[in-house]
């Protein structure tokens, strides 16, 4: 506990950014945990009376054209914010990591794997991302499958340059020599090593997955309308720009913070890491 | 160098081969029969039939694949089911508005990324450079539709001085001023992607700074700013090359929303459209053509790129 407190201050010593950022970060998970007592409101209470409310008064950031709080709705649409996040990140390390560090193990099978990822990347991601949604169909989980797929190639190609040179490393070949098997250098030697790189990659797809989940909302090809995540509240609010500009400002600084604290924190993590991998992630 | 072409060039081919499986593939693994789901439900028995023989999906699947890439080579990508009109000329009719956006956007890019960078790596450690790389960061984490809508409200439905939406071609009246149209739409689609660009041109440029050569010019008694261009920059702008390959994905990727949001008449809305209205045959040609253009493209750079540095070997 004391450790952490103390490690927490140098953080905010020593790149005062970087700690605003994961501050904000901790509270997209408090609202996201707490949303039911944070939120004023339900994030579907109509009110027409009180439709597109300028903020203030009984509402922090106004209401729109149905009169549904918009802090309420920010709110909530952290959790969906999360949901996409950890399950992009989720599905892209899950699929990517074993693509990549199979490919490294096994030339043969890794010039295949490669080849298919190389195919994968001739796509333009939002193009692929809308592809597979014409084929699996709108919806949360299939934005999360859709967007999952573009970071697995990066994932795979980064964890399969970041394998080849552990393979290659001293202790590797003498872990190998003693009679080592392979599930017991990859589990050992391999993705220990690892864990700082798929830390970088996790933090710069989760906040990429942000910025894909919110232009799917936008094209209404993402989470259903009537869910409230900040991409769609974005859309709603395209046509009452002029009438109420507030509406475009909250969702959309909340996918800019979440985003832009991602990335602080994934630069951060970079900039700590082992040096010869440095290169590797995060372009 | 002719080897070196003839392997780039084959493995190009080999992976638009691949990639046009994929394409081709796609029609069949949308759930349920794609004839129905184009033609909803209350198609006749008929009009089942003959779309049905119009998409050649009577043959057996191999068949199928080798009729259509065959098509395509022709330069026949088949039928729009909605518009009832050939595919390729859907394309075309939204070809001026993307190929404008992207140039336009392009000149954005090069233009404030390039010029930026060097000096965030100039000024390595200032705050000016700190503030600089901070706003790359920023920028790179706004979604292109939100800096669109902004755009729009201010310099559009606030001080009127750009049109909000839509683009007469340049060829009608207005000619060229009718470009005034892509403004607002250009910037807001080169936001994150001149960030990135800025972001490698100094990293490239701090890179290139450490090499022996920028030391001895420095030791020659060369004016700084002369190592800064002649020296550091013709070399760090390599590495920036190589990136515009990936650039022009993006680009393409994110012009399918920036041409929703301005709307204008583009190959990026044609998609979103296409897909709404379920209109296969023309999501299929579009991104056979992106596809194309975006293997051609880095084909070009990795060639350029190697007469560049002919110290560039073959992987």
């Amino acid at each position: 506990m004391i450790e952490t407190i103390r490690s927490s201050t140098r953080l905010i010593a020593a790149r005062p950014l970087v700690a605003i950022g994961a501050a904000f970060l901790t509270l997209i998970v408090t609202f996201a945990i707490f949303a039911p007592w944070i939120a004023p409101f339900g994030p579907d209470a109509i009110d027409p009376v009180n439709r597109l409310l300028p903020p203030g008064g009984g509402h922090l950031m106004g209401t729109d054209h149905f009169g549904r709080d918009t802090f309420s709705r920010v709110v909530y649409g952290s959790r969906l914010a999360l949901l996409i996040g950890v399950g992009v990140v989720v599905f892209a390390l899950g699929t990517g990591v074993p693509i990549g560090v199979l490919s490294a193990l096994y030339p043969k099978l890794g010039r295949v794997l490669m080849r298919m990822v190389d195919v994968l990347m001739s796509f333009p991601s939002l193009l692929l991302a809308l592809g597979l949604i014409v084929i699996l169909g709108q919806g949360v989980f299939n934005a999360i499958l859709a967007i999952g797929l573009i970071y697995l190639t990066t994932t795979a190609r980064i964890v399969y340059g970041v394998a080849l040179r552990l393979r290659a490393e001293p202790y590797v070949e003498a872990a190998r020599s003693m009679g080592a098997g392979t599930w017991w250098v990859v589990t050992r030697h391999i993705l220990p090593n690892m864990i700082s790189p798929l830390m970088v990659q996790a933090s710069f797809v989760f906040a990429f997955a942000q910025l894909g989940a919110a232009a799917l909302d936008f094209l209404g090809l993402g989470a259903p309308p009537d869910v409230p995540s900040w991409g769609n509240m974005l859309a709603e609010s395209r046509i009452y720009i002029t009438r109420a500009s507030w509406l475009l400002l909250w969702p959309g600084l909340m996918i800019v913070l979440t985003a832009f604290s991602l990335n602080l924190v994934g630069d951060w993590l970079r900039d700590r890491m082992d040096p010869r991998f440095r290169e590797m992630v995060g372009k | 160098m002719g080897r070196y072409i003839l392997h780039r060039t084959g493995a190009a081919i080999a992976t638009l081969i691949a990639a046009s499986i994929i394409i081709f593939a796609f029609i069949h693994l949308i759930p349920g029969d794609p004839v129905y789901v184009m033609l909803g439900d209350g198609a006749t028995p008929d009009q089942v039939a003959a779309l049905r023989q119009r998409l050649g999906l009577d043959e057996p699947v191999i068949a199928q694949y080798f009729i259509w890439a065959g098509n395509a080579l022709q330069g026949d990508l088949g039928q729009s089911v909605f518009f009832d009109t050939p595919v390729t000329q859907v394309i075309a009719e939204g070809a001026e508005t993307s190929i404008l956006l992207a140039l336009i956007t392009m000149v954005w890019i090069v233009g404030f990324g390039i010029p930026v960078g060097v000096l965030a790596a100039v000024r390595q450690g200032r705050w000016i450079d700190q503030g600089l790389s901070g706003l790359a960061m920023l920028l790179a984490s706004v979604p292109t539709f939100w800096v669109g809508l902004y755009l729009i409200l201010i310099f559009a439905a606030g001080l009127g001085w750009f049109p909000s939406s839509g683009y007469p071609s340049i060829f009608e009246e207005g000619g060229l001023s009718n470009l005034r149209y892509l403004v607002l739409p250009s910037l807001a689609l080169a936001a994150p992607n001149a960030a990135l660009i800025l972001r490698l041109t100094r990293a490239s440029m701090l890179d290139v700074s450490r090499e022996d050569y920028v030391r001895t010019a420095r030791a020659k008694g060369i004016r700084p700013s002369r190592v800064v261009v002649r020296h550091i920059l013709r070399n760090a702008l390599l590495a920036v090359v190589s990136a515009f390959g990936f650039t022009f994905a993006a680009l393409i990727s994110e012009a399918v929303v920036t041409e929703t949001v301005f709307a204008l008449p583009g190959v990026g809305r044609t998609v979103v459209q296409s897909i709404l209205r379920r209109d296969y045959p023309v999501i299929q040609g579009v991104i056979l053509i992106i596809v194309c253009l975006y293997l051609v493209i880095n084909l070009l750079v990795d060639l350029s790129y190697r007469m560049l540095d002919p110290r560039v070997e073959l992987e």
